[in-house]
């Protein structure tokens, strides 16, 4: 399954036309230790580039927008459970944050694939 | 108020860039962040020792003027009686070696930085003071003092010198040993200069709420100083991260946020800042309104905050009492010992009631908090038992 990336760290991996969206391993790096994650309800719907999810370190806190638009179709139970640990730990396995059912293929096609994001992270 | 332009690289820039590539420009300097993580800096000072580099802080040494013919005690009441011009602590009362925190107010009684003033223990230094001010303020603070002062009195920056914090319950054990076994006798809130690594001038204080000290180095002598503070076996390089988030632990203020020109030291409860002589005397900037507030009580105070839940309230966030704005938070964040989120703010007087609640705004969604003591995890300061 293809993973692909946003320039504001989030990734999405698509399964059918549902995907599974977190935060990258740079991003939870750069991060630090998560002290505070606030998922969306399961229905809810967003625009791709809107604010979706929020992810606080002991630093600070960040906005996590919606790679793709979609409907939430899951919520990590792990987050919602406050087992943040599980972002730092593993940011693109099991530390997802929601599955999207998505509405528009195209706007995941155009995102980076993994050798761009690395070379955009690396310019970083 | 940050120098414009590439930020300073501090003297020791190259060993803290051997262990962390995570730097940030903070007022002017360019100052390593993190190194291991924050929590795990932040827990490392307060079980073994940390140390910090705070060399973009404002030392200074405040001298009457060779050849003032003062001696002893005349020299100190003379250089404390110039300073106190512009603070409103009892300086002329500090003994010999004795370190106290105090503000600089202006004439509304704002305050427009915190900082330490220092009375050298040795005989030799009547009528100098050692003063340290915040990094972001400190060509502000020097040119209010040289101003206030002038011809009276010499200020010199020591700032092209190392200030190192080391920091934690172990702390005394490693100056021990790597510096002086006196440094662990010295008392809290003490200065006292040491023939060592050159020649150190080291006060017993700190931002963490942990003993420990803050070491005043000159440039050349300070990676040998820093090295072997490394090589102890208790000590870790800590960044200004985990310096934050230790500080907020111990409801200490961070000059900008918790403290600005509009607040005064009785809103930000730092009367003990203010000593009997000088509430009489009323001689200093901003009296008027700050003997007032002594007397009546201010319109707001600095409280501590606990979120019911686990959302941090940072700075910013509006505090609400049934649904009206009461305050807002000037510092929140994370605390790792309580494994809770934590904050400073300031609510209006008649709602600042230890164990009220309130309500914090985050995200436009109103979230129960409690008011609480500060510090929110108690200080370790060493004070010996007098005889």
């Amino acid at each position: 399954m293809t993973t692909r990336f946003t320039k504001d760290h989030e990734w999405v991996r698509l399964d059918g036309d549902v995907a599974t969206v977190g935060i990258s391993t740079y991003a939870a790096e750069q991060l630090g230790d998560v002290v505070y994650a606030e998922l969306p309800p399961v229905g809810a719907s967003f625009a791709q580039g809107a604010d979706m999810a929020v992810v606080e370190s002991a630093k600070t806190a960040s906005d996590v927008y919606a790679p793709i638009s979609g409907e939430v179709v899951d919520a990590n139970a792990e987050i919602k459970g406050e087992n943040w640990q599980i972002i730092n730990d593993a940011p693109q396995g099991e530390g997802w944050f929601v599955k999207l059912k998505i509405a528009n293929k195209a706007e995941f096609d155009a995102l980076m694939d993994e050798a761009a994001y690395a070379d955009y992270v690396k310019g970083l | 108020m940050a120098e414009a332009g590439t930020p300073k690289k501090l003297p020791l820039d190259a060993l803290w860039r051997a262990r962390t590539s995570k730097f940030g420009d903070f007022a002017g300097y360019d100052m390593p962040l993190q190194f291991e993580g924050l929590i795990a800096e932040h827990n490392w000072t307060r079980s073994h020792a940390g140390l910090f580099d705070v060399s973009h802080m404002g030392p200074s040494f405040f001298a009457l003027p060779k050849g003032h013919g003062l001696e002893g005690e005349a020299a100190h009441k003379k250089v404390a009686s110039l300073i106190e011009r512009l603070v409103p602590a009892d300086i002329q009362g500090l003994k010999p070696g004795q370190v106290r925190y105090t503000m600089i107010t202006n004439a509304e009684g704002g305050v427009l930085d915190d900082l330490m003033i220092a009375r050298p223990a040795e005989p030799g230094a009547a009528g100098d003071l050692y003063i340290v001010v915040n990094a972001g303020c400190k060509h502000q603070d020097w040119a209010l003092i040289e101003d206030a002062t002038k011809g009276e009195a010499n200020l010199v920056r020591a700032d092209d010198r190392c200030l190192l914090a080391l920091q934690g319950p172990s702390a005394h054990v490693v100056a021990a040993a790597v510096i002086d076994p006196a440094l662990a006798e010295m008392s809290f809130m003490s200065v006292k200069r040491y023939d060592a690594f050159g020649r150190l001038t080291v006060t017993r204080s700190g931002y963490t709420g942990e003993d420990g000290y803050e070491i005043l180095v000159r440039a050349e002598h300070a990676a040998e100083l820093a090295n072997a503070l490394l090589a102890h076996p208790e000590v870790k390089p800590i960044g200004l991260g985990a310096r934050d988030s230790l500080r907020l632990e111990a409801g200490l203020c961070l000059y900008g946020h918790d403290l600005d020109a509009t607040t005064s030291p009785i809103e930000a409860d730092l009367a003990w800042t203010i000593q009997k002589r000088r509430r009489e005397a009323k001689d200093f900037p901003g009296a008027a309104r700050i003997v007032a507030e002594l007397a009546h009580g201010p319109k707001r105070k600095r409280v501590g905050i606990r979120p019911n839940d686990r959302a941090p309230a940072r700075e910013g966030v509006e505090i609400q009492a049934g649904g009206k704005r009461v305050g807002i938070v000037t510092s929140g964040g994370f605390s790792p010992v309580l494994n809770a989120p934590i904050s400073i703010g300031y609510v209006d007087a008649e709602f600042a009631e230890l164990g009220a609640g309130l309500d914090l705004i985050i995200r436009g969604q109103a979230r129960p908090a409690t008011i609480v003591p500060l510090p929110f995890v108690p200080h370790r300061y060493y004070r010996p038992q007098k005889a």
